[in-house]
């Protein structure tokens, strides 16, 4: 776990480890942003209390992405960027999935907004969220092949 | 009956496909379809460098390019630790309230004109004539100005500008009567506006729904009030909401928009820093200025190397949010140490509140669903991207 002194005084971070230390895979703060990896297993579970903890309660998630990592592994990481109206904090929270099982859990239930971002990431990324209700491509035909933000996808030319 | 409205049709705003199902008169569901714009913005801006991909942000909101080259200079600003002039950053403030102005002029004419009222729609646009003029004066370009880079602004702005943003600033307020003269009062437009397209709060939240729409709930989130940048937070203007949540709610939250936004303008031509830099000085990062670089050789060296291979920031990631016309718009952005961005994601709120659509339409009227896609205020070229 990578703690540094700006963690212990950030109070989205203090109160995460203070849930449950185990299910964080680490914590860090670059440019005033806080930014928090959890294991793909942990996903649902964290995001729920970081939904319903009163003193968190990020009820708005403005983004959900992935950034494809080839070739490193795990390949693909997923990453949510919330924020909560009431207390006006804000977190970043990040996933790892590898390219052999490009899978991570869907939280539309518990951000119903996450439905479209997932589709997207589906479309472009390739990676499934399981549960998600209707995990189709958005931006591109229904019957495109490939995934183009991945990075051995080019960028012009025929493939 | 599924009635199959767009992606060609005048009230979509663009290119959108929403598939209405109908039970007589009345929608059982709203489905949009979209990806008819989509250019691959995102994955171009990683074969470009940070400098070149300023240009492809002025086309995914092309009603407010400036809103998109302020959110992506921000962002690269913040990667590289960069602290941008005040000068840069009051023009900044200033470009960005007028494009908000002009945006706003495209909605209410567009929205105008999609429920009847023709005029309103030319006047709209007669007024966002002469905001494009200024642009053009400032940048060069009335639309994809690209005129804010990394370090502040492109160029240094052209002498007269505020005198021709003072005659815009002084003759606006009267024109901004004369449209709610027409509709304010308008027993046509209240009654296809009014308890039309309701969304509750919490729904707004829980579906991402930001900027008018969210604020017309009553849910008072505003970029610049909550996290400001560019020096937002030495403006004093307030964040207009309502609570009914319905299109007339919304109406009237823009206009008062536009009116703070005029404010702001004010503010900002009256505190503008007359002297000072324009970009910020960090050497192989922002051109050397001209005059250096014909006869410096450390600084034809930069202007070389920043022009060739562009510069390169430190590996990280970063976000920033800024308040576009629209709602919340951010750019993540990831550097692998590389002159050129490793992932670039904007988040566009049209995106975001687009998907909200069924919850406004769904039960109501098939015309409704005309006012509640023009009540949302969506640009197909940020959904899509």
């Amino acid at each position: 776990m990578a703690e540094t002194v700006e963690t212990q005084v950030n109070p989205v971070a203090a109160r995460l480890t203070a849930w449950d230390a185990a299910a964080i895979c680490g914590t860090e703060t670059y440019r005033g942003e806080l930014t928090v990896t959890v294991a793909r297993e942990n996903l649902q579970r964290v995001a729920n209390y970081l939904h319903s903890d009163p003193e968190l309660e990020f009820d708005f998630l403005s983004d959900l992405t992935a950034t494809d990592h080839l070739p490193n592994e795990p390949r693909f990481a997923v990453v949510y960027h919330m924020l909560s109206i009431r207390h006006r904090h804000t977190l970043r929270l990040q996933t790892w999935a590898s390219s052999s099982d490009p899978t991570v859990p869907s939280v539309t239930t518990i951000w119903p907004t996450a439905n479209w971002h997932e589709r997207e990431v589906f479309d472009l990324f390739g990676i499934r969220f399981e549960g998600h209700p209707e995990l189709t491509r958005i931006l591109l035909p229904a019957d495109w092949e490939g995934h183009p933000l991945r990075k051995d996808y080019p960028t012009e030319g025929h493939r | 009956m599924v009635l199959n409205m767009g992606p060609q049709h005048p009230s979509t705003h663009g290119v959108l496909r929403v598939a209405l199902e109908l039970d007589g008169e009345t929608l059982v569901s709203a489905k949009p379809d979209i990806g008819y714009l989509h250019t691959g913005i995102e994955k171009s801006c990683e074969s470009k460098t940070y400098s070149q991909a300023i240009t492809l942000t002025d086309r995914m909101d092309y009603l407010s390019p400036l809103s998109n080259n302020l959110c992506y200079c921000l962002a690269t600003e913040k990667l590289l630790g960069l602290e941008v002039p005040k000068r840069a950053q009051y023009v900044r403030v200033l470009l960005a309230e007028l494009t908000r102005i002009a945006s706003h002029l495209v909605w209410l004419g567009t929205h105008a004109i999609d429920l009847g009222a023709m005029s309103v729609f030319l006047y709209c646009f007669r007024e966002r004539e002469e905001i494009m003029k200024i642009f053009e004066f400032v940048s060069g370009q009335r639309m994809m100005t690209s005129y804010f880079r990394t370090g502040g602004l492109a160029l240094e702005p052209p002498a007269g500008w505020l005198d021709r943003v003072k005659a815009f600033v002084d003759a606006f307020p009267a024109h901004l009567k004369e449209y709610e003269d027409l509709l304010t009062e308008n027993r046509i437009w209240r009654v296809r506006t009014v308890g039309v397209g309701v969304i509750s709060p919490k729904d707004a939240i829980a579906w991402g729904v930001s900027g008018p729409t969210l604020r017309a709930a009553g849910v008072p989130y505003d970029v610049r009030k909550y996290f400001p940048y560019s020096s937002y937070d030495e403006f004093e203007f307030e964040v207009p909401t309502r609570t009914e949540s319905d299109c007339y709610a919304r109406y009237l939250v823009r206009l008062e928009e536009i009116r703070q936004s005029l404010s702001i303008v004010k503010q900002a031509m009256a505190k503008m820093p007359m002297e000072g830099p324009i970009k910020t000085d960090a050497p192989g990062i922002i051109p050397p200025q001209r005059e250096k670089m014909k006869t410096e050789m450390e600084a034809l060296i930069y202007h070389f190397k920043i022009f060739t291979e562009g510069f390169s920031p430190p590996a990280g990631q970063v976000h920033q949010r800024v308040e576009s016309p629209r709602g919340e718009m951010c750019t993540y952005m990831v550097s692998d140490g590389s002159p050129k961005p490793f992932r670039v994601k904007f988040r566009a709120p049209s995106f975001v509140n687009l998907q909200a659509l069924p919850l406004l339409c769904v039960g109501r009227l098939v015309a409704d669903a005309v006012a509640c896609i023009g009540t949302l205020d969506i640009v197909l070229g940020e959904i899509d991207r």
